[in-house]
């Protein structure tokens, strides 16, 4: 199972709490996580990826084993801690404010 | 007896206020969608209970939520799973896509930005939900950067009538300091062929034909701050109201000057008259009596709050020109909140009530067409729209 943490008005979007848990066919990639998250909580469509590009939203990021993925390219395969469900996949807001 | 119910979106989230006829005890429900900035909602003449809200968030872009029980519970339309191939296409309620499709006539591209230059058309956020008068399926949004939507299927799937932003001014469209949004749409009672729409910083605009084309109604509009102070577009409309008893019959808060024009838009002729300033977001105009106008001035170019610490509704009882102060129940001293261009409603009791919310949070509410205010609730988050509706 691949695990996924998303921030939390997205968590009380889908009506979930703590990670989400997906299955996930290989190749284990952003595409491919962000793919299942979404066939499994529709209402998260256009909330993480722009509906038509599916371009990562500004003020999100992906991290992945304490690293920041988000420039990545999507298809890229993730680490094996990702795929083997040890760490989970990271979707963070960005902290505005101060 | 009747209810009456006010639809409050705010900053941090919506909130639900009901009261019998009589408008003297509140009961507030909510926040709902804490934390999401709820630009506007709004029920059907239809069906009541059949709520449209527009919840958005910098972060994570645009929601639609759909109520068909007066609020009590909420749903994502279009929500439901992604089909499997051959399967009816889902709905996708948060997809708003601007039509590039050649049925236009031309690529609709590009609109004025702030440095003068040509920019993208691109989606941010809806501003404003208008339901159908007839159909509780069908609900039009008004969206930044500027375009009209319809969805006929509760919210599912959303169409843009690129009529608008292809009719030829489009170009000319500039956003104002809030943004390029469409913020009001009229529809009219006595012709459901006929809409009206408003765009800060474009002006008004009018279909006759249900959307398909559009021109530019904004004659006798005047703005020191654009080039051509006279131009066919590129005035920044705040607000339009129209009584439903008097179609045709418009009243506008422009960014300077309180207008009206009783020929549908085509000519307008300035009212503000010995109002304070004549700058301001909201107008409206009262339910059963249509020369009967509701403002609230704003002290500007740079404050945006009321004058002298006093937060005073102008009510003019003669259809502009001739205002008079309403200040009972109202804060007059210490006050610097401002009222948005979509918190100020009426409901069609009698008395009419008229309702406003501010930008520190409360909302305030007449029983008596405004001769007297209490403060509904005081402390919500900032108020970008109130909605009122009578129930039976």
């Amino acid at each position: 199972m691949i695990r996924v943490v998303i921030p939390a008005h997205l968590r009380t979007l889908a009506k979930v709490e703590g990670e989400v848990k997906l299955e996930v066919a290989p190749p284990i990639t952003q595409r491919s996580i962000l793919d299942a998250l979404e066939e499994q909580y529709p209402v998260l469509r256009g909330t993480i990826r722009d509906h038509g590009t599916l371009q990562r939203r500004a003020f999100l990021r992906f991290y992945v084993c304490e690293e920041d993925w988000s420039l990545e390219p999507p298809d890229t395969p993730l680490p094996e801690p990702i795929a083997s469900g040890k760490e989970p996949f990271l979707i963070i807001g960005a902290i505005a404010g101060g | 007896m009747s209810k009456v119910r006010v639809l409050v979106g705010t900053k941090k989230g919506a909130f639900i206020l009901t009261a019998d006829g009589k408008r003297d005890k509140w009961d507030v429900s909510g926040p709902f969608f804490a934390g999401w900035e709820m630009y506007h909602l709004k029920g059907s003449p239809a069906d009541p209970d059949r709520i449209y809200a527009s919840q958005t968030s910098g972060w994570f872009g645009q929601i639609i939520q759909r109520s068909s029980d007066g609020g009590k519970t909420w749903e994502t339309p279009g929500g439901e799973k992604i089909p499997q191939p051959g399967e009816f296409p889902s709905g996708q309620s948060n997809k708003f896509v601007y039509d590039t499709s050649s049925a236009t006539g031309k690529p609709l591209t590009t609109h004025q930005f702030y440095d003068g230059t040509q920019h993208p058309w691109e989606f941010k956020r809806v501003w404003h939900l208008e339901p159908s008068l007839t159909d509780p399926d069908t609900v039009y949004a008004g969206v930044e950067d500027a375009a009209l939507f319809r969805s006929t299927n509760g919210g599912a799937t959303w169409h843009e009538l690129s009529g608008l932003r292809g009719h030829g001014t489009g170009p000319q469209w500039s956003p104002g300091a809030g943004g390029l949004g469409l913020h009001t749409i009229i529809l009219d009672p006595s012709d459901p062929k006929r809409m009206y729409i408003a765009i800060s910083a474009a002006g008004a605009f009018r279909t006759d034909d249900g959307g398909a084309t559009w021109k530019p109604i904004n004659r006798g509009l005047r703005s020191q701050y654009i080039p051509d102070p006279n131009a066919e577009v590129g005035h920044c409309v705040h607000h339009v109201a129209m009584s439903p008893k008097r179609p045709g019959t418009l009243f506008m808060q422009k960014h300077w000057d309180v207008l009206r024009s009783d020929d549908a838009g085509d000519n307008w002729h300035e009212v503000s008259g010995d109002l304070p300033t004549d700058f301001g977001f909201v107008i409206d105009v009262h339910a059963h009596q249509p020369e009967t106008i509701y403002v609230v001035p704003i002290k500007s170019d740079s404050e945006h709050f009321v004058p002298e610490g006093k937060l005073r509704v102008y009510r003019s009882r003669k259809g502009g020109n001739e205002w008079e102060p309403l200040a009972k129940g109202l804060p007059q001293s210490n006050c610097y909140v401002n009222v948005l261009r979509d918190a100020m409603s009426v409901d069609t009791l009698d008395p009419c009530g008229v309702y406003f919310g501010t930008t520190g949070g409360q909302v305030y509410g007449s029983a008596d067409g405004g001769d007297s205010w209490t403060a509904i609730v005081r402390d919500l988050p900032a108020v970008y729209s109130v909605e009122a509706q009578a129930l039976p």
